[in-house]
């Protein structure tokens, strides 16, 4: 006999669509998600959405999709994409998010390792690009689109449109009211919900295979630990492919209920952004950088008088802002009666222009964050705080607590979440959030989880004295220097690149005495200190080789040097010498990967005399180099480069701790 | 090409259009015809007399001598007003909207013939005017949704790079839901990708919405891409008309355009 919707309905919430469906009952009236469309914010309560999710399904499964068959799901966050993760997991079979901006081919590997034979798309666009592939991918049966625009010629049968096969749903939803109740009860939390794509930097991409249990108890983990609710808000603006997205728009909002709101275009996110004023944030460190551009934009354009407020305000949060979010003592009485009135002038307006006056919790993650961007927003009020994750974790293993907020750490392990660190440094996880398997990989699943149930992140790591997780490198990267003591490239390169005037920066050290660096400044920033002190320059070359310059980067590495002393474990990673390379380094010339990662073993072999140089103590080196221009051509560039020393400083910890 | 389409029946032709100013005679004794829902280009060397014939069509210029065919009725000449009336709509060659308004109530303003209610409720919006202005806003931001523009929606035009502010200005003339386009050139002075755009944009409206277009356009690749016929002017006469493989391939057109020598 199938199950009816009260057995459905039980006490388990332990898969999605049972989730969702207590949603409905619970809070059957409240706006589960928002979409702007043709300029208003279009709504749908939990009753909707479950209806809409169930027709969904029902349609799905009319057109033959059955349990343990993937959906590929490809375009931007819209909601119905949303909800078809939803109704792929009802009928037990697996959502596969893609990356809406790759390429044809790209989305051709994961479309045959997956076996996709359903795919459902945002618009003509993505229809396209799969048409593009069908002859690779022979397996792929139905494409059904959301937007039906320009795709009113396309007559191939396997195309249709998303209506089309809700309307049927719907109809089917009526005439068989038990069967998809039915196929809800049959869902078991151990049946794998989703399957991310890992993006492949090395290699080709890997599916990586979740449970319902592993991101219920990730998303639970993270809504118990900062009190999420049926009344928060979020913005879904990142790829869905992506971990993140997947962990805050669809499974943390699942299991709190609060309500995902999706931008009308990728354009006007910062409109939406403000319009929906988000209590819930997520973003990668580079989004809040171009924001914090932004804002120092338009204060250079503001009135004088504008301008010295903030700027005077601003001083005062550097001062105290921080301290005053975590509710520390010690801040003195003065400077909070100028943090409120500033509050009032400055930060209260300037939180509004961010979209921000009513976030509670912010997260970033994905890439090192620089510590003068995260103090400025936590000093303005925002309680920005940043986690440690990975696609293999839900992206859940490491969260900072309200009032503990280290800008270099990425906190405590998550409730449930055991963390442990290698002999050879690198992070290790073990918990209910783990992947279960990489699809069709089980070698690679063999080496990625040990025996004892630990997944080996890849990271490197270690606690320090409050027990928060510092992460510092890749765990490939990390190497050991003469004197056997740690060495993290690049850890010391991101602690020097924080620095605005410095590009890229190299550092040698692994198996030698002292640790040496390249330099690349940056043209911009240092090109405008140059003018503003008089500094007469040529161009890259020319300005890189100026006495001014390098004491300027001098005083840089310097304070960073200043900073890894405080550091026991990095102690002696200070940076001894310097040069400051006489050009750029660049994709084209092969010295950085397109992403802008530097390729450490080419750099290292093609300035192998620079190295040289730099452990045998000699004052400047000549060097001739061939660079390859934007046209194709190639020119030499050739400069005598000045080496310099920087002082170095003896390790702190002991004072620190004493 | 896709043949979703129908091109269908003559509904505007000319007749032997002559206009000149003074002694100056900008076109001599032209005659072509635009069928439904078809993209018919005019294209020749500057000074040929293509936006010249474009304003008689909108009823700016009156020919001297000629007749037009309009949807079956005789006639000498077109007005500017009822032109718009019965649904010939245009965009100009140097851009003519207002710079301090923002894109909204710029393609707002195409709606301006359609608006019914008086001035008085639309002044206290109340009652019709108000659903009336409603619904005018729900069509603007169909066109808005359309060409793409929801992240300029509130920018002043002024602030809008070149190739966006054609984009709007087509907007405007969607706007009045024309069955006739005029576009002159569309794409003058835009980069290769805006270029790409506004081609794409042009064949979604002609494809989408059925709409008639005469465009004016410099670049050959372009005019040659997406239009169904084109004629060739030059010197205020018509040298060539046809299909876009025709008009390639045709002798005074090939001289027209490279020199001849003599």
């Amino acid at each position: 006999m199938p199950a009816t919707a009260a057995q459905v309905l039980g006490d388990r919430l332990d898969t999605f669509p049972r989730l969702l469906m207590r949603h409905a009952s619970a809070r059957g009236g409240q706006v589960a998600t928002r979409e702007k469309d043709l300029g208003i914010w279009q709504a749908w309560t939990w009753s909707e959405v479950a209806a809409e999710t169930r027709a969904m399904a029902c349609g799905l499964s009319a057109l033959g999709f059955k349990r343990g068959d993937n959906l590929a799901i490809v375009g931007d966050n819209r909601p119905r994409l949303y909800w078809a993760m939803c109704a792929a997991q009802m009928l037990g079979g697996v959502p596969v998010p893609m990356y809406q901006d790759a390429v044809a081919q790209e989305m051709s590997f994961v479309l045959e390792n997956a076996e996709i034979r359903f795919a459902i798309v945002e618009d003509q666009e993505q229809v396209d690009k799969l048409l593009e592939v069908k002859e690779a991918c022979p397996a792929l049966a139905h494409i059904l689109y959301d937007d039906p625009r320009g795709m009113r010629h396309y007559n191939q049968t396997f195309i249709q449109g998303l209506d089309e096969v809700v309307e049927m749903g719907r109809i089917h939803d009526k005439s068989h009211p038990d069967f998809l109740d039915g196929e809800i009860a049959l869902g078991r939390p151990e049946d794998i919900a989703v399957m991310l794509y890992t993006s492949g930097t090395t290699g080709k991409p890997k599916g990586v295979c979740q449970t319902h249990a592993s991101f219920i108890t990730a998303a639970r983990s993270g809504v118990d630990f900062d009190s999420l609710g049926p009344d928060d808000d979020i913005l879904s603006y990142l790829p869905m492919a992506w971990v993140g997205d997947h962990l805050f728009s669809y499974a943390q909002a699942m299991v709190a209920g609060f309500t995902i709101n999706c931008p009308e275009s990728g354009e006007t996110v910062m409109t939406d952004l403000r319009e929906i004023g988000p209590t819930y944030y997520f973003a990668p460190p580079r989004v809040f950088e171009n924001l914090l551009t932004t804002v120092m934009i338009r204060m250079e354009d503001a009135s004088a008088l504008k301008r010295r407020m903030f700027h005077y305000f601003m001083a005062v949060a550097r001062r105290c802002g921080a301290e005053i979010l975590d509710g520390k003592p010690g801040v003195a009485a003065l400077d909070r009666q100028l943090y409120a009135l500033g509050n009032v002038l400055v930060y209260g307006p300037l939180r509004n222009v961010l979209g921000m006056s009513r976030i509670r919790v912010a997260y970033t993650a994905g890439a090192a964050i620089g510590p003068d961007l995260f103090r400025f927003y936590r000093s303005i009020g925002i309680n920005l705080k940043q986690l440690y994750g990975s696609t293999e974790t839900c992206a859940a293993v490491c969260l900072q607590p309200d009032g503990e907020i280290k800008f270099d750490s990425v906190g405590k392990p998550a409730p449930g979440v055991e963390v442990k660190i290698a002999d050879n440094g690198e992070v290790l996880v073990r918990g209910e959030m783990l992947l279960k398997e990489y699809y069709k990989r089980p070698d690679d699943t063999a080496e990625a989880i040990d025996r004892e149930g630990f997944f080996h992140t890849g990271d490197a790591g270690f606690f320090d004295e409050d027990g928060h997780l510092k992460i510092i490198d890749r765990a490939k990267d990390v190497g050991k220097m003469a004197n056997g003591s740690l060495f993290a490239p690049n850890y010391i390169e991101n602690k020097l690149k924080f620095v605005s005037y410095i590009k890229e920066a190299v550092v040698f050290g692994h198996g030698l005495e002292k640790v040496c660096a390249f330099i690349n400044i940056d043209m911009g920033a240092v090109g405008n200190w140059a003018e503003r002190r008089n500094i007469a320059y040529s161009g890259y070359t020319d300005l890189a080789q100026k006495n001014e310059v390098y004491d300027l980067i001098r005083e840089c590495v310097e304070n960073s040097n200043a900073e890894l002393s405080h550091d026991p474990m990095l102690s002696d990673s200070q940076v001894h010498r310097f040069l400051v390379l006489h050009k750029e380094l660049d994709p084209d010339d092969d010295e950085l990967t397109r992403t802008r990662k530097v390729r450490r073993g080419f750099v290292a072999d093609k300035y192998r005399v620079l190295i040289d140089s730099l452990y045998s103590g000699k004052q400047s080196q000549f060097i001739e180099t061939q660079v390859r221009f934007e046209d194709g051509r190639t020119g030499m560039v050739s400069a005598d480069l000045r080496i310099m020393e920087a002082k170095t400083y003896p390790p702190q910890s002991a004072k620190k701790a004493a | 090409m896709d043949t979703g389409r129908k091109i269908g029946d003559v509904i505007l032709s000319f007749e032997n259009i002559s206009l000149s100013f003074g002694g100056v005679k900008a076109l001599t004794n032209i005659g072509f015809d635009v069928r439904e829902h078809e993209i018919r280009a005019i294209i020749g060397p500057n000074g040929a007399g293509k936006s010249s014939m474009l304003n008689v069509i909108n009823g700016v210029y009156h020919p001297q001598e000629g007749e037009i065919i309009f949807h079956g009725k005789h006639r000498r000449d077109m007005n500017t007003y009822e032109s718009a009336k019965s649904g010939i709509a245009r965009t100009f060659q140097n851009i003519a909207l207002f710079k301090g308004m923002s894109v909204l109530d710029n393609i707002m303003t195409g709606r301006n013939l359609k608006m019914k209610s008086n001035f008085l409720l639309d002044a206290i919006y109340w009652g019709p005017a108000r659903r009336e202005e409603i619904e005018h806003r729900k069509k603007v931001e169909e066109i808005i949704d359309f060409l793409e523009i929801q992240h300029i929606r509130k920018t002043p035009v002024g602030r809008l790079a070149y190739g966006l502010q054609k984009r709007v200005e087509l907007g405007r003339a969607l706007a009045a839901e024309p069955s006739i386009l005029l576009l002159d050139e569309p794409m003058a002075g835009m980069n290769v990708e805006e270029k790409q755009d506004m081609c794409r944009f042009i064949l979604d409206v002609n494809d989408q919405l059925g709409t008639t277009i005469v465009l004016i356009e410099h670049d050959m690749g372009v005019v040659m891409d997406i239009s169904d016929r084109v004629v060739v002017l030059d010197y205020g006469k018509k040298i060539g008309d046809g299909t876009p493989d025709e008009v390639r391939t045709n002798r005074d057109v090939i001289n027209a355009y490279l020199g001849v020598a003599h």
